[in-house]
């Protein structure tokens, strides 16, 4: 207790390494403080090893390595129905022979609560995902929306301090996802929970989290708010994942302190951030979002970087425009303008320039 | 179907009337007439099985049935040769019918005797007459088969004449035996399989006491299959949760080994049985020469009904398995999981979420192997001994060796009956749609 409020981490993996066979790690060296109250995403491509670190947390499966700590307690001998952890599975798990009540009322009744105080904390579980009137039915009679919130009432009505969640929306639809992301944060915000989450869906991610976590390779490539995230990925894994990336490969030419010069391929030269490159001669990839890209004269900002570009594709999208180019040799050169009244529509075939400030171009490992 | 969609103006201004197809026909009979046609194909589709099911299983039953209550053995002969079918026993009858139960049979009644007696000469069913009677009292054939013989030479008056042939024909429990059987239908074959009987003045009553066979017959083979059903439970239970958790791979090989007593012929696997249950068999000799067990001490596990107990459990396992896997292998392991996250101990995860999940397949593997159980034949008959064989046995020993098939009809109908009872309880009970085989 003192250990944890002095370094203020409520769950800790410590060098944490899983195998399931013996011959490859599905997890290398995780390392992750989480402070209490925190919400923190867990984010990466399908067989990254997230769930297997929220299943080692649990208590589902042992670390092959590492320490695993709760509060300053190491965990890993611990049993999972001891560690006091609440938990949405993907598939929500409700108990299906059981009604929605009788689910809720589970985790008090192994804890031995008596019958009112029960009902009293089931009543408000269920008020909670505003789902009072459905405690009588099973969860076969109810939505996917609905089961999803029962399942969140469920992992919440035993008051953990800590609440896992394993893609719990991965099966709704759009709005209600949008909805469901919105009602969760507010409800692990308000009850302070501490929360670990696993999604896929960067969008997800960024949305709901204090900090996430991309996971690739059974590593996590970047810890970082949101916005960091987005606009300081560091390294091109990152840099792909998170949200749409223009890129083009060159070799270093020249490094001075805050900026690189970069020959691409096709031997043009650009200017860009270096982040994860250090010496002339290396390989990069530069990397530049499509909405900090201009093409109209008028919004230029002093000392962008121009180069030039053919049009290739114009897309009416509604709220913006999407526009394919051909920049040094790459066809698949993508810019996002928002739809303004003034706004320049360009055309297929068309000949422009186009110009970004040189912070906004990252220079990343190939 | 085409034709019938509804135009728009007749659903506007006809709503509250009847609905008509564009062309005006009204549209519950272009309904009608067009899923006619498809009912007509389904029908002509299930045609063959129906008339199967008809032939091989309601005609068999309704005719086992109608054995049990019906016999003409003492009322009508049918030639074997020509097919010819004549009155017996009509004299008799008469008088059974002028006379109520108990009437002292006098000069006349004897008289109607001695006259039936020679027709039963005349077309040679002495024997069937006798047997027909024998069947509900001992050792009456041969006095019907003597006293044929002897027919055309009896004369009045013929009380005497018949009672000096044999004593046993003053017996007031052979006329109501008679009595009885001169009609064709009688429901004294159930009484019989029940150890029931009537006594000379027509009230129902418990046979002689050494001659209690079937409800004893009936509850035995109850219990037995009870427990068969709760041992096959047992040990099919922790199989099926491994077979639905291993690796598919792996679980198919296991799956093998569950279904290879199907392969093999049921005659070779209780063989198979006899060779290490009996006295001098594997198991005996293993334990004796590791002296376990001495060797005048030897265990009897054949030929009685630990030899039924052991068999038939082990022929009936893959019924219990199959249902069992069946509702198992779709059960998400993050069901326990849940269970385990919020508090529960293994074993209450297991009871309180893994168990009942798995009830309807428990249910329908019980009912499966406890009917299967009941009505078991074979292995009973090669392994059971004396105290290990079941109604089964004796249904079959009534068809076969007695060749009493009216009352191998009544026993086999109160099995049916008590099965039909039992699936009845267990719908009012668990529910039948709760049954799940697979
Ligand atoms: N029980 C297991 N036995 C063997 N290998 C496993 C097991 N569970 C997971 N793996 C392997 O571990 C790796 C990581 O799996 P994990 O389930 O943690 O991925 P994930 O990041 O959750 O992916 P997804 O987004 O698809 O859910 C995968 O390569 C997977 O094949
Ligand atoms: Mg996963």
């Amino acid at each position: 207790m003192a250990n944890s409020s002095r370094n203020n981490a409520f769950v800790e993996f410590e060098r944490v390494q899983k195998s399931y066979d013996g011959e490859n790690l599905v997890v290398k060296d995780l390392n992750l403080t989480l402070p209490r109250g925190e919400f923190l995403t867990m984010l990466g491509p399908s067989g990254s090893g997230k769930t297997t670190c929220l299943m080692m947390l649990a208590g589902f499966e042992t670390a092959t390595h590492g320490d695993i700590r709760l509060d300053g307690v190491s965990i890993n001998h611990i049993p999972p129905h001891k560690r006091g952890i609440g938990m949405v599975f993907q598939n929500y798990a409700l108990f299906p022979h059981m009604t929605i009540a009788e689910n809720l009322s589970f985790p008090l009744e192994v804890r031995g609560m008596g019958k009112s105080e029960r009902e009293q904390k089931v009543k408000r579980a269920l008020d909670m995902v505003e789902m009072g009137a459905f405690g009588g039915r099973r969860p076969s009679q109810l939505s996917g929306g609905q089961q999803q919130r029962i399942a969140l009432a469920r992992a919440l009505v035993f008051e953990p301090e800590l609440v896992l969640m394993d893609e719990p929306l991965g099966a709704l639809d759009k709005q209600l996802r949008e909805k469901m992301q919105f009602e969760i944060t507010r409800l692990a915000h308000n009850l302070g929970i501490t929360t670990v989450y696993v999604t896929h869906d960067q969008t997800e991610a960024l949305t709901m989290s204090d900090r996430v976590a991309v996971f690739n390779d059974g590593r996590i490539q970047q810890l970082a708010p949101p916005n960091e995230l987005y606009e300081a990925p560091v390294n091109s894994f990152v840099a792909q994942f998170i949200g749409e990336n223009n890129t083009m490969e060159g070799t270093i030419k020249e490094i001075t302190g805050n900026q690189a010069l970069v020959q691409l391929d096709d031997g043009e030269v650009i200017r860009c951030k270096p982040v994860n490159v250090y010496k002339p001669g290396e390989r990069a990839r530069v990397s530049i979002r499509p909405e900090r890209v201009e093409y109209n004269k008028d919004r230029m900002q002093e000392g962008a970087h121009t180069i030039k570009a053919e049009v290739l594709e114009f897309i009416y999208m509604g709220d913006i425009f999407r526009t394919r180019l051909k920049v040094a040799g790459n066809e698949e050169f993508i810019i996002k303008t928002r739809n303004a009244p003034d706004q320049v529509r360009l055309q297929a075939g068309q000949q422009i320039e186009i110009g970004w400030m040189p912070e906004d171009c990252h220079a990343l490992d190939a | 179907m085409s034709d019938a969609t509804l135009s728009p103006a007749a659903m506007a201004d006809t709503m509250p009337e009847q609905l008509t197809t564009a062309d005006g026909k009204p549209l519950k009979q272009a309904l009608i007439r067009a899923q006619s046609h498809a009912r007509r194909r389904a029908f002509l589709l299930v045609a063959p099985l129906l008339a199967f099911i008809l032939l091989t299983f309601v005609m068999p039953i309704g005719q086992m049935l109608h054995r049990s209550v019906h016999n003409e053995g003492f009322t009508w002969h049918e030639d074997v040769a020509s097919g010819e079918r004549t009155r017996i026993m009509a004299n008799l009858s008469q008088w059974f019918d002028q006379n109520e139960l108990g009437t002292e049979p006098g000069e006349a009644a004897f008289a109607a005797l001695a006259a039936d007696l020679v027709v039963l000469r005349e077309v040679k069913a002495a024997g069937q007459a006798g047997t027909r009677i024998n069947y509900e009292r001992s050792g009456s054939r041969s006095m019907f088969t003597k006293a044929a013989r002897r027919a055309q030479r009896l004369e009045a008056p013929f009380k005497e004449a018949i009672v000096d042939l044999d004593e046993d024909w003053l017996d007031p429990d052979l006329w109501r035996v008679m009595r009885d059987a001169s009609s064709s239908y009688t429901a004294n074959f159930y009484l019989a399989a029940l150890d029931r009987t009537k006594d000379a003045d027509g009230n129902v009553t418990p046979v002689n006491e050494n001659r209690q066979v079937y409800v004893k017959l009936f509850q035995r083979t109850l219990f037995l299959s009870i427990v068969i059903t709760f041992m096959t439970f047992i040990l099919a239970y922790p199989i099926a949760h491994l077979l639905a958790t291993l690796p598919l791979a792996k679980s198919n090989l296991l799956m093998i080994l569950v279904l290879l007593p199907f392969w093999t012929s049921l005659l070779v696997r209780t063989t198979s049985w006899m060779v290490l249950l009996q006295s001098q068999g594997v198991v005996n000799d293993a334990l004796v020469s590791t002296g376990i067990l001495a060797d005048d001490n030897r265990l009897e596990m054949m030929y009685n009904q630990a030899g039924t107990l052991i068999a038939m459990t082990h022929i009936l396992l893959p019924f219990m398995v199959l249902p069992l896997y069946s509702v198992m292998r779709p059960i998400n392991p993050s069901y326990v999981r849940a269970a385990r996250s919020l508090g529960a101990t293994s074993w209450t995860a297991f009871r309180r979420v893994y168990f009942p999940q798995t009830v309807p397949g428990i249910g329908a593997g019980a009912l499966l192997v406890f009917i299967l159980a009941v009505g078991y034949y074979i292995t009973p008959a090669l392994v059971g001994g004396a105290d290990g064989q079941l109604i089964s046995n004796l249904i079959a020993f009534h068809m076969q060796n007695s060749l009493n098939w009216s009352l191998a009809a009544a026993l086999a109908a109160l099995l049916l009956g008590g099965i039909l009872l039992l699936y009845w309880l267990y719908d009012r009970l668990v529910g039948i749609d709760n049954l799940k085989l697979g």
